[in-house]
């Protein structure tokens, strides 16, 4: 009842306003991967007048509620979805990786020149509460060459539910046992200790604003914030400092995991290979098999394969690194799977 | 110790009480000042022609302007007024001619307690009464978020204005032989107009900065949209995003949408004295 | 028409209360029943729209009620004092958000309170003519800032503000209280504390002035009559008449401290702690809400939020309840010209 009156009031709404050729999609959540989506929709918006898509940063949280409530066009993460999540949608959904990031610990220590060193213990350590100040031995330790203020250590998280911290706490439940035992997996977890940032954006400028702070950000955002950014040691024993090779690698690793039936719901933290960087993960856009509107359920498929085609070349200089290009062909076969009233969408767009 | 001195003591400490209180008054006033102050030292350098007209660039890039958020506070704003003005004013008649009952008693205590609800309170329980049951963000939505807010507000002043009409004119027109609802609506309610409208530009001034409720109801967009059906950008969304984000851009902006919005604010204020100051000279 | 109205006959003549007192009861008019159908249509659509009201009410707290019982079942009681908030384990607690909020709230009043005062008596018994008017103005333009132009300031001026010329004097002197323990990381309970005194300042200074304007003049003059300073009178005479609306008015302040989300969620820290010192970050019922409600993963989380939600609503309805009950005894008292309460 209440929902049909709602409905007709928005329809009758819509009728009234003049008819416009636009296809309008909304989208929510990750703000992992916000300042390329920012880039790309944008421009997407720019050249092609027949679209219009809203993106906003919510949290990976969020992009999945929304998602699964259906206020939303599509959804953006950084945490896969729980086979519990799927299934209470009907299995209504598709994970389609869209760039690579790194979660990088960025610190604020103004006056330490060069990068800090961090091994697994010594960052479970820190998020545990257990390192409470910058000249701690532990963190000495670790950095030889570096003299370390006594600066107390502020620690930064999210506040918001977040695929980022998906990523940060599934790699630290994976090197810590105590972590493990303690704190757990999830997009929002108890944490021991620190301060609440709202998005990648909070977490990044309370880090900024907070002298002897440390958060951990997708790569982009420490390198536009400027703050410290830290090496972080891989499995294989080498300090590896983030970067797009470094995360490139860590897919690579993947990707022998993987083959063309894969759903992408991979993680690829803690991965083997000398030069990865240990905490790095897809991002994925969260989109329905099984759309109600053939035209928008279009248009977004064709959004989508130009971010991971066209799209890609923005990555590098965001701070992403760009999708291995064997995937893309896999990519195609999924999008090519999303349908409306049964018929499957997907039709390249026309020469202009 | 001798009258004159105790007197003396007195006095002494009366005038060292009445600068103590005076000294509070201006401390209390101060953080305006410098709030008024901050906006424009960090907010006018940034406002140019570009700044009204632009939509928002890509995050981090610089260039971007506010026009969509401005566009969109006015028009869900002006939703709200569409939605809330006619059931509030109805209300505060109401209240004024007829609410000397129970039912009266009724609806004053419940608008009192409306007038106390949190403003995120009303943001959840918009967005599981229309966002969730139709399946999208809306500017729609976020309106009638702001209209429950602005309801009692309304309702509440306008009975007050209403009420202050003297009995001496309803009278004299049910003597002239007015029936009872002219009497209410031509000669009572007209002469208090001038009230009401005050009361309603207080409220439309404080519902076009609220932010909490439009968190789950308009969500926010990234383009130039006056559709009522889909998410929109509002002045106060723009600058809770920029202000709590990390890049050096967002944050210029967000002191000059600040100055803009609280610019919009003052001129409200200023236009709902106005409008008294008006009524007064005019008698 | 009015019975024995035919021409210039018995006409009540009701005088008007004067301006700055409450103002008169309805107008006392026999009510005509419903022979006019243009009258009986007014009075019905009249009636119709103020219904909207409690209907909405009835509405808001039914969703809010009828969302939170899943999380009401699970967690019963134990809701309110727990402080776990653990979305991985499932387990939710509000014990901390309540405590950062009536803590943050009590700060608040402490800081307003003196503030709110010193101007609601300022401007009623000592301003000359010619500082009143600006001043209130000044006063009323604080409400009129929105509250998120407060977390910009609060973000970019006040803490930094505090972190360089407040906290270190504070913590020279006071730091062996538990109150100033610890490292100040500049989003904490202090900074929201302070914002919310601000931003509530103006409401108590308002309603209290109305109170002190209510309180009647011969209170004072006979004060003043009997000798006193005007200090003196103001104290003794003028203020315990009010005492019950002023507190009614700092209630108000504590009801507005309580709602306020977007200053408060910007700079007090968001965690989810309970601890005594003001320099550590907090949460409040309010802030948690907006930073988590549209994303709570599961149907637990979100009915968690929506029990924090009515909690917030009830604990605002009561405080405003009582906080309007006492301002209006005072009005009463001082329409009926009576003895102080």
């Amino acid at each position: 009842m209440r929902k049909t009156l709602w409905l007709s009031t928005l329809i009758g709404l819509t009728l009234a306003a003049p008819a416009a050729a636009q296809v309008r999609l909304t989208g929510a959540g990750a703000t992992f991967p916000n300042i390329i989506y920012q880039k790309w929709i944008l421009t997407y918006n720019a050249r092609f007048d027949n679209v219009e898509i809203n993106y906003q940063s919510i949290g990976s949280g969020g992009g999945i509620r929304q998602f699964s409530d259906k206020t939303v066009d599509f959804g953006g993460t950084d945490a896969p979805m729980t086979d519990s999540a799927i299934a209470a949608i009907g299995g209504n959904v598709l994970h389609l990786p869209t760039v690579l990031g790194a979660v990088v610990p960025t610190y604020n220590l103004p006056g330490v020149a060069g990068s800090v060193r961090f091994t697994p213990a010594l960052l479970a350590d820190i998020f545990l509460g257990k390192v409470t100040r910058w000249n701690d031995p532990r963190v000495a330790a670790a950095n030889p060459g570096l003299t370390l203020p006594a600066t107390d250590v502020v620690v930064v998280h999210r506040s918001d539910g977040s695929g980022t911290t998906y990523v940060w706490v599934d790699y630290l439940s994976k090197v810590s046992e105590e972590w493990q035992r303690r704190v757990g997996r999830g997009t929002s977890v108890n944490w021991p200790v620190g301060l609440g940032g709202r998005g990648n954006e909070g977490v990044a400028a309370t880090v900024r604003q907070t002298p002897g702070a440390i958060g951990y950000v997708e790569l982009g955002y420490a390198l536009i914030t400027k703050m410290g950014v830290g090496q972080v040691q891989n499995r294989a024993g080498t300090f590896v400092t983030p970067s797009l090779e470094s995360v490139t690698a860590a897919a690579r690793g993947a990707m022998a995991t993987m083959g063309p039936g894969t759903d992408f719901r991979v993680s690829i933290t803690d991965p083997a290979g000398p030069q990865a960087y240990p905490i790095a993960s897809f991002t994925w856009l969260l989109v329905r098999k099984e759309y109600p509107d053939p035209v928008k359920a279009r248009e977004l498929a064709r959004f989508i394969w130009w971010s991971v085609t066209e799209g890609q070349v923005h990555a590098p200089d965001l701070g992403y690194a760009p999708l291995p290009g064997e995937m893309q062909p896999w990519i195609e076969t999924r999008l090519k799977t999303v349908s409306a009233g049964g018929r499957a969408v997907w039709a390249p767009r026309p020469a202009p | 110790m001798s009258v004159r001195a105790r007197v003396f003591r007195r006095r002494v400490r009366s005038m060292v009480l009445t600068g103590v209180v005076a000294g509070l008054c201006a401390l209390a006033v101060l953080p305006l000042l410098f709030i008024l102050g901050d906006l424009v030292a960090k907010g006018a350098s940034s406002i140019d022609w570009s700044f009204f007209t632009r939509n928002p660039a890509p995050a981090g890039e610089s260039g971007g302007g506010v026009a969509n958020a401005i566009v969109g506070t006015g028009i869900i704003v002006g939703l709200a007024c569409l939605i809330g003005l006619p059931i509030g004013i109805g209300a505060g008649i109401y209240l004024a001619e007829y609410g000397s009952g129970r039912l009266g008693w009724i609806v004053r205590f419940v608008a009192d307690v409306m007038n106390g609800t949190p403003s995120i309170v009303v943001g959840i329980f918009a967005w599981t009464f229309i966002v969730k049951p139709v399946g999208r963000f809306s500017a729609l939505a976020g309106g009638v978020a702001l209209a429950i807010l602005m309801l009692p507000m309304i309702a509440r002043t306008t009975e007050e204005m209403v009420r202050l009409v003297p009995h001496s004119l309803r009278e004299a027109a049910l003597a002239l032989g007015y029936p009872r609802w002219r009497t209410s609506l031509t000669v009572i309610v007209r002469t208090a107009l001038s009230g009401i409208v005050t009361g309603c530009l207080v409220a439309v001034a404080r519902i076009a900065g609220e932010t909490a409720p439009l968190l789950f109801t308009a969500l926010g967009n990234l383009n130039f949209s006056t559709s009522l059906t889909q998410p929109m950008q509002t002045l106060s969304l723009q600058i809770y995003v920029y202000a709590t984000g990390p890049f050096d851009e967002w944050h210029r902006l967000a002191w000059a949408a600040a100055l803009v919005l609280m610019g919009l604010v003052l001129v409200i204020a200023l236009l709902a004295r106005w409008v008294t100051r008006q009524r007064y000279g005019a008698s | 028409m009015l019975s024995g109205a035919g021409g210039p006959g018995e006409v009540r003549l009701a005088v008007p209360g004067p301006t700055g007192t409450p103002p008169p009861a309805a107008a006392p008019v026999i009510p005509l029943q419903g022979r006019n159908r243009a009258d009986r249509a007014y009075q019905i659509s009249l009636t119709a729209l103020a219904l909207a009201l409690p209907l909405l009410l009835v509405v808001l707290v039914g969703e809010l009620a009828t969302n939170a019982r899943p999380a009401i079942e699970r967690f019963g009681w134990r809701f309110l004092w727990t402080s776990v908030w653990d979305p991985v384990a499932e387990v939710y607690g509000a014990a901390p958000m309540i405590f950062g909020t009536l803590a943050s709230s009590l700060l608040a009043l402490l800081l307003a309170v003196p503030l709110a005062l010193g101007v609601a008596i300022f401007l009623t018994e000592f301003a000359p003519r010619w500082v009143r008017q600006p001043v209130a103005f000044l006063v009323e333009l604080l409400a009129a800032i929105p509250s998120v132009v407060y977390g910009l300031w609060g973000i970019f001026v006040l803490i930094p503000f505090l972190r360089s010329a407040v906290v270190p004097p504070l913590k020279a002197t006071l730091g062996w209280t538990p109150f100033l323990e610890g490292v100040f990381y500049g989003n904490s309970l202090l900074a929201g504390g302070v914002i919310l005194a601000i931003m509530i300042v103006p409401y108590i200074a308002a309603v209290s002035r109305e109170v002190l304007l209510a309180v009647p003049a011969s209170q004072r003059e006979a004060a003043l009559g009997l000798g006193a300073t005007r200090w003196e009178a103001v104290w003794t005479a003028v203020l315990p008449y009010g005492r019950a609306g002023i507190i009614g008015a700092i209630m108000l302040g504590l009801g507005r401290a309580l709602g306020e989300t977007m200053a408060v969620t910007m700079v007090i820290g968001n965690r989810h702690d309970i601890g005594i010192s003001v320099l550590q970050p907090a949460y409040t019922m309010a802030a948690a809400i907006a930073n988590e409600f549209s994303e709570a993963t599961t149907n637990l989380y979100l009915s968690a939020l929506f029990e924090v939600g009515l909690i917030l609503f009830v604990v605002t309805v009561v405080v405003n309840a009582l906080a309007r009950l006492l301002v209006w005894r005072v009005a009463r008292g001082a329409a009926l010209g009576s003895r102080a309460l």
